[in-house]
């Protein structure tokens, strides 16, 4: 497949926005200053940045605990979310939500929680709405390995494919369920095959190559737009940061867990330089042209967290607001 | 508009308030097992996939926490979703979308979304059923901020609740008690609301107070008619909603009267009668005149044992006693 190089471009400049995003995080959180617990996406930004590629602004999104990736992904506001993350008025959802609550409905971000798997139901009725409304919306549901420990996901699958509802189900295998290795939850490592029994068409991405991950999405998308959906996705990835906050696996603190030799194999498969090497050798890019690029996503990160800091703080008599609509 | 005077039962009050919501919006849904089968959910479903088609009227595999979401999110994209559990008991299976999700969404998002769902709940007991098909949780739910929780013990508000619960912008629990499905009263054949949030003075009295709401009110109604058979003056209040809680519907009454009984299909600890006696506690305790009595369940699970159910259950009787110790 051939591309433009002004959409090559926009991948990379998405996957960097998102790293230099998550990275601006690492050291105000280590600092104090960020409190609400942040779980980076550094390592898998190629995954919803081909994902999200495939999909129209009116497409639907839910995410998970990591999901800063999402968001600015489907084209959620940058400032938004980093005031968010500092608790701040001008946060995407005012400040009552954290890093774990992020919201972008005007661009079909529909929801963002925490609670594991909590959210692939709701993904489920998003796409039951679009299928009874005859609507061409696809919805996708981004979760992560540990979820496909938890019972909704299969009751979700089965409906799906019951119904042949238009959504995929996107699962991020990063080999960890938070602390846990995936050899100590699964007796195998193929998730994908869950979706199998279900009679839901499966594919196994290598979640570190955006280019890849575009493509299969756009198999998954056409499949889903044309009445033939669920699809089921498995993005093989790795977190370069924690489970929560920067520094669990990372700086040898006392979380530890992970073997470094891991660690520094799957550095050297970091999405941004696989991707990065990929537009030098096809000349889409040099050194220079990826220099710009990277001043002008740092200008951006700059501002979006000058934003922030400048918001201000929720008021306290603005405790009880948002109970009720 | 009809201004004739018609009665209906319980369970087809509820399914006119469905047939005429989901006829004047598409947007309105039915989600939930046995949506489909009378042995479900009695008459509340009459002829509403043969009118509105299995798109909007789904009966599902037996899925509660899926399905409970999917109604959730279906709202959250748009639409209006009624999501019916035919046995309350098997909503605990769909406690996260509930509670995590539907209740917090509109704070957790700063008011930029809501989940504007129905949780239809339906109380179905006795029969020697025992303690997995018995259960009255409302009170669980009254506990959590974002919920509305609605308990009608009339077929007029059944319906007026069900179509102020569709209506609502926020997640509403409607939970009714297969016990009331047999009542027939009038019903008007009109779309009309029932406010949520407004309590209603069913007998006004003089002597005492008496709360009720849902099944409890069914028994309230007896046994309040034998004290003004015997000259006496009790004022009943039907909450008909529990979340939120019309405290001055409760408070003048209390201050009027002193006397307070609350009764309460579910049980003592942690319940909707000890919220009510928080309140008038809080805020009326100088105008009590004696202790305040609470009729409710046994802190027991439900037996099977016919003999052991009669001694569960609470009646006019326990209610007529618990007046009678406050007067």
């Amino acid at each position: 497949m051939t591309y433009s190089k002004e959409f090559l471009e926009n991948l990379y400049r998405m996957m960097l926005r998102i790293r230099l995003c998550e990275e601006s995080l690492v050291d105000p959180i280590l600092k104090g200053e960020i409190k609400t617990p942040c779980h980076l996406y550094s390592g898998e930004e190629a995954i919803a940045t081909g994902v999200c590629a495939q999909l129209e602004k009116d497409d639907y999104i839910f995410g998970n605990h990591r999901s800063h990736g999402h968001y600015l992904a489907k084209g959620g506001n940058m400032s938004a979310m980093i005031a968010e993350v500092y608790g701040r008025s001008g946060g995407c959802c005012s400040g009552r939500g954290g890093s774990m609550h992020l919201i972008d409905t005007d661009h079909g971000v529909m929801g963002i929680a925490p609670i594991v798997a909590g959210t692939i139901s709701l993904a489920l009725g998003a796409a039951l709405a679009s299928k009874i409304r005859m609507e061409k919306r696809v919805t996708v549901s981004f979760f992560g390995d540990g979820a496909t420990g938890e019972g909704v996901l299969y009751e979700s699958l089965n409906f799906a494919s019951l119904k042949k509802l238009p959504i995929i189900f996107a699962c991020e295998n990063n080999l960890y369920s938070t602390h846990l290795p995936i050899d100590e939850i699964r007796t195998n490592r193929d998730i994908y095959r869950i979706a199998e029994p279900f009679d839901i068409t499966s594919f196994r991405v290598d979640g570190n190559n955006v280019l890849e991950v575009y493509e299969a999405a756009g198999k998954a998308v056409d499949r889903c737009r044309n009445g033939n959906g669920p699809v089921f996705m498995e993005f093989l990835t790795y977190r370069f940061r924690g489970h929560v906050g920067p520094d669990d696996n990372v700086q040898g603190s006392h979380t530890d867990i992970r073997p470094e030799a891991e660690i520094e194999a799957w550095k050297k498969r970091d999405p941004l330089s696989i991707f990065g090497t990929y537009l030098k050798e096809n000349n889409v890019l040099t050194d220079s042209g990826i220099r710009a690029i990277f001043d002008e996503v740092n200008k951006e990160v700059s501002a979006a967290n000058e934003y922030a800091l400048n918001s201000p703080k929720p008021e306290k008599e603005e405790l009880c607001k948002y109970v009720f609509k | 508009m009809c201004s004739s005077k018609r009665n209906l039962n319980f369970g087809l009050a509820i399914n006119e308030a469905l047939q005429q919501m989901m006829a004047a919006d598409p947007t309105v849904f039915l989600i939930g097992q046995g949506v489909k089968s009378p042995w479900y959910v009695g008459n509340t479903c009459t002829n509403l996939v043969e009118r509105f088609g299995e798109e909007r009227v789904i009966d599902t595999p037996v899925s509660e926490n899926a399905m409970t979401g999917a109604a959730v999110g279906a709202s959250i994209a748009g639409m209006k979703a009624i999501v019916v559990h035919p046995r309350v008991d098997f909503v605990l299976y769909g406690f996260d979308p509930i509670i995590n999700q539907a209740a917090n969404w509109h704070y957790m998002s700063g008011g930029r979304s809501s989940a504007s769902v129905v949780f239809w709940l339906i109380v179905n007991r006795g029969g020697e059923q025992a303690a997995q098909h018995s259960q009255a949780l409302h009170s669980m739910f009254a506990h959590v901020p974002g919920l509305k929780v609605v308990a009608p013990s009339t077929p007029y508000d059944a319906k007026g609740l069900m179509i102020s619960a569709i209506k609502d912008n926020n997640p509403v629990v409607f939970i009714d008690d297969r016990w009331l499905y047999r009542t027939n009263t009038e019903v008007p054949e009109e779309v009309y609301d029932v406010e949520i949030g407004k309590g209603i003075i069913r007998n006004a009295g003089t002597e005492a107070t008496l709360v009720s709401f849902s099944y409890m009110a069914y028994e309230s109604e007896k046994a309040v008619e034998e004290f003004t058979q015997q000259g006496r003056s009790i004022e009943f209040i039907d909450l008909r909603t529990i979340k939120p809680i019309d405290e001055n519907l409760i408070l003048d009454s209390v201050k009027k009267t002193g006397r307070l009984v609350i009764a309460d299909g579910a049980w003592k600890t942690g319940g909707i009668a000890a919220e009510i006696s928080a309140i008038v506690s809080e805020k009326a305790h100088a105008y009590l005149k004696a202790p305040v009595q609470r009729v409710c369940l046994p802190d027991t699970p439900a037996p099977a044992a016919g003999s052991l159910e009669k001694a569960y259950y609470r009646t006019k009787d326990d209610i007529i006693e618990a007046i009678k110790k406050v007067l």
